[in-house]
């Protein structure tokens, strides 16, 4: 779906920035579903070290994923400000843990440059592309890469 | 084009309950009861079948469906007798109709060849019966050209006065009709006869009225026969589906009077013009209006007058199990938008219908049955689930604050408490189903096996009509069709060995449903040999599953058939003796929260007995804490729990310990430490040990920091948004809001048997 965004060339998109570390990062509005203080998660057995563990949302069990760790970085420590953002990656919907929510941003799509080579492997395949607004430095995150796949994990 | 799809699902659910309306009504005629009801019933469902399926164009299920019917057409008025042979050919053919409905809707293919030979067979069963009646041959192009030929389509989109059209039954089919001249001569014999002609006007139906009541109402004063005369009806895009256009000349004989006679019309005087005379006053013409006769879909093809009083309008009388089977015109107007899943019976129908003829008074058009998607009441149940946790979050808060138990506030939530859990019950109970959907494909496959094995078996099932949640009814028939084949297979002696040992040659298995302490229980039995217990624990040695030396109660020894890789079967058939028969069932039915057991008595029968929870969205768990995690711990997998004395606890190998309980060790396992919780794992002797039995038998000692007691909890996926985790079953939330973990009993077993002690590698390199 997203992906049909982007080449639809000069149509406004929305994006929500937020803050992890001392970096930025976004995501299309379109998959974020909500934003929900932070709240303890019950911590999963087996499972990556990005993975923080699983909430509830409204009956549902959502899985809450450090998004610092998974970029590589080191863990974030919840504070006060912290968040997630729920947003639906395929038929899944995970929560990402962030430092805080900036603003929204609405671009259009030539705005949006190639990730530079020098990322390594792992941020590349997360990371859509760089967007260049007001000064600022803004990756946006491929969502569809950063749940494990369901088979990989099971096995 | 989505419309004719969604009205062609929904004809493919009919279809599914006329197929079992169908078998039901043969399986009771097998049992004796062939009275007029239930072969009309089956005449109907095949009818039905056959007139659904002309308006779509599936030509070889009309073409079978038309074979079947006429035969049945032929039992229905006598001409070919119901004897118990024919009944079981009768109940072949509608396995074969079974597999066209399937392969019209693409689900598989039919055997042409099976399909053939049946329909031959159905034919020869047909003819040499059908000589008596000099017949007049017609073939009746009349009825490809009739006006009202999309008429049930039409009754199918849901035309709000499909009532009115008394045709809706006419398809495309050319047929052969065999015209029985003697029916009109029959006529006078004793008795006063009347001849009733009945014009109803639009004004009529406008209020409510119905022909078919009327014609019963007749029918009280005596025998009657209807013909309708249908020659008015315009061609259909000139049809006013308001109009009234039917004529009907009945018949009547009765030692009542006219006034009598006239009482019936009181109400719809004036909306009807009547016309009684005394005598006879059928004609040759009637009797050929009689064959156009669609009073009901039933009625097409009736090679005599159609006698109403047997076959009155479908919307009141389709005999069905359920209300839900009720006819195509009420069903499809509330609910265009066909549902995968038949929808539920709302109360359960009196069991005792299962033996009779399911003469159960359908509910009225007024009170149908609402087709609901399955998925709408899951989300329902969703929604309850969710405000029971949040109802136990309010009351915990209200708690916090030391709020009096006496005051307003507290027996308010306490009221709340009571409403929430009523909530969840009657939304629960909207899932339920009645295990009919599973039971009822069980004679077809009886009746496939038996004959694959070249026994006579006979089922007979009890309880069709115990409620059990939608999800745990998805996952009976497995097991189930498992335990009916193996008993069948290996419980039932051949014909020849039965007769030697005194039996009836035709062995009794039988299907039973009930409920019992809140589970679903299904037993299978059979009356057969019973399990050879020399011969099993034999084969057990042999295979290496037990050790010759062990000594096992005649019970151990019949429940031996649930080892994986148990095979008694000297041959390897189709049906059962690949050896992955009943410990497959016995891991499904565990996998469920169930249980398996086996009774034998030698030379009189086995009996399987599985008992499942009622539903799988609940579970009864033991709550405990493991390393500041609380985990549950399904409560079927519980043997007992116990505080280890320091005493029983023995050291074995480097790391690892076991525990002694009475007289056997069990493996002790730290849950914290196998979950990955912990590194290291505190003296078992502090915590609280949960003595668990694995699916196959295995026992463990799992160790836990403290029990918090038991709770029944919602059983929600982790799959949904994430995956599948090793030693985690699924996740539940608690009443602080929380998601806690449901532990994989099995899964937690096994991964600390896969994991090897890890201080033991470096010595292993170090020596190497």
């Amino acid at each position: 779906m997203s992906e049909e965004i982007i080449t639809t060339g000069a149509e406004r998109r929305e994006l929500i920035s937020f803050r992890v570390g001392e970096q930025e990062y976004c995501v299309d509005i379109m998959a974020v579903r909500e934003i929900r203080g932070w709240s303890p998660a019950t911590t999963l057995p087996q499972s990556p070290g990005y993975m923080r563990g699983v909430i509830n949302l409204r009956g549902a069990v959502l899985p809450i994923m450090d998004l610092a760790c998974r970029l590589g970085m080191p863990v974030i420590e919840p504070t006060v400000r912290s968040v997630f953002i729920v947003v639906k990656a395929g038929d899944r919907m995970i929560g990402m843990l962030v430092d805080a929510v900036s603003d929204i941003l609405s671009i259009t799509d030539d705005l949006v440059q190639p990730t530079p080579d020098l990322a390594c492997d792992a941020v590349r395949s997360f990371i859509r592309g760089i967007i260049s607004i007001e000064g600022r430095m803004i990756s946006e995150i491929s969502l569809d890469r950063l749940l494990p796949e369901r088979e990989a994990l099971a096995a | 084009m989505d419309e004719l799809e969604a009205i062609k699902v929904t004809f493919f659910q009919e279809c599914e309950e006329l197929l079992a309306d169908l078998e039901g009504g043969l399986l009771a005629m097998q049992d004796g009861n062939d009275d007029g009801d239930t072969v009309n019933a089956v005449f109907r469902a095949v009818h039905s079948i056959k007139g659904g399926a002309g308006a779509f164009g599936l030509e070889p299920l009309v073409r079978f469906a038309h074979v079947f019917e006429t035969l049945l057409d032929a039992v229905r008025s006598n001409e070919v007798p119901a004897t118990p042979d024919l009944v079981v050919t009768l109940l072949r053919a509608s396995d074969v109709l079974a597999d066209h409905v399937s392969s019209a809707r693409g689900l598989g293919v039919v055997d042409e060849a099976v399909s053939a030979a049946m329909a031959a067979e159905l034919k020869a069963c047909t003819d040499p019966n059908a000589a008596p009646a000099p017949a007049a041959v017609v073939e009746a192009p009349v009825f490809e050209a009739a006006p009202v030929a999309a008429a049930p389509a039409e009754a199918l989109i849901g035309a709000d006065d499909a009532l009115d059209d008394d045709d809706l039954g006419f398809d495309f089919q050319p047929m052969t009709i065999t015209i029985d001249e003697q029916a009109a001569d029959v006529a006078a014999a004793a008795g006063n006869v009347w001849t009733v002609s009945i014009r109803p006007k639009s004004d009529l139906y406008r209020k409510a009225n119905e022909t078919a009541l009327l014609l019963r109402e007749l029918a009280r004063l005596g025998p009657i026969e209807a013909t309708l005369d249908a020659s008015a009806i315009p061609p259909l895009d000139m049809l006013d589906a308001e109009a009234a256009y039917a004529t009907w000349t009945v018949r009547l004989e009765t030692e009542e009077d006219e006034t009598a006679i006239r009482e019936v019309f009181e109400f719809v005087d004036g909306d009807c013009d009547l016309e009684i005379t005394r005598g006879e006053g059928l004609s040759a013409d009637a009797a050929l209006a009689a064959l156009l006769a669609g009073e009901t879909p039933a009625a097409i093809a009736a090679p005599e007058p159609v006698v109403i009083a047997e076959a009155p309008a479908p919307v009141v009388v389709e005999s069905a199990p359920e209300p839900v089977a009720v006819a195509p015109v009420v069903e499809a107007a509330p609910a265009p938008v066909a549902t995968p899943v038949a929808a539920p019976a709302p109360v359960a129908a009196a069991p005792a219908a299962a033996a009779k003829t399911q003469q159960i008074d359908v509910p009225g058009p007024g009170q149908s049955v609402i087709r609901v998607d399955p998925e709408r009441i899951d989300r329902l149940i969703d929604l309850v689930g969710e405000l029971v946790i949040n109802q136990a979050m309010l009351a915990q808060r209200v708690g916090e604050y030391g709020i009096a138990p006496s005051s307003n506030l507290a027996m308010g939530l306490d009221e709340l408490e009571q409403l929430t859990r009523e909530i969840q019950d009657s939304v629960m109970a909207i899932r339920a189903q009645p295990v009919k959907s599973v039971f009822q494909r069980m004679p077809r496959l009886v009746r496939e096996v038996a004959s694959m094995t070249g026994k006579q078996a006979r089922l007979v099932m009890d309880g069709e009509n115990t409620e059990v949640d939608k999800t745990v009814i998805e996952r009976l028939s497995d097991p189930i069709t498992h335990m009916l084949r193996n008993a069948i297979d290996h419980g039932l002696e051949s014909p020849e060995e039965r007769k030697a040992a005194g039996k009836n040659p035709e062995g009794v298995v039988k299907l039973a449903a009930l409920h019992r302490s809140g589970r679903i229980v299904i037993e299978v039995s059979d009356d057969g040999k019973g399990i050879n217990r020399e011969r099993v624990h034999s084969i057990a040695i042999k295979k290496g599953l037990i050790s010759p030396e062990l000594q096992l109660t005649d019970e151990e020894i019949d429940n031996l058939i649930f080892l994986p890789g148990f095979s008694t079967a000297d041959k390897i058939s189709d049906v059962s003796g690949r050896g992955v028969g009943m410990d497959v069932v016995k891991r499904s039915v565990q996998a469920l929260g169930g249980r398996i057991s086996i009774t034998s008595r030698p030379g009189q029968g086995s009996t399987f007995t599985l008992s499942l929870p009622l539903t799988l969205a609940v579970l009864d768990g033991m709550v405990v804490d493991v390393a500041g995690e609380t985990l549950v711990v399904p409560l079927a997998a519980i043997v007992e729990s116990l505080r280890p004395k320091p005493e029983e606890v023995r050291p074995l190998g480097p790391v690892g310990s076991v525990l002694a309980v009475r007289d056997s060790f069990v493996p002790l396992i730290d849950v914290g430490l196998t979950l990955g919780y912990r590194e290291a794992s505190p003296p078992p002797t502090e915590g609280v040990v949960l003595l668990v039995e694995g699916e196959d038998g295995s026992r463990a000692a799992l160790v836990a920091d403290a029990i918090h007691g038991q709770r029944q909890v919602v059983i929600k996926s982790l799959e949904q948004n994430y995956q599948q985790v090793d030693g985690v079953a699924a996740a539940t939330i608690l009443g602080d809001g929380r998601v806690a973990l449901i532990l994989d009993v099995d899964a937690v077993i096994s991964l600390r048997r896969r994991e090897p002690p890890r201080p033991v590698e470096p010595t292993l390199i170090a020596a190497e």
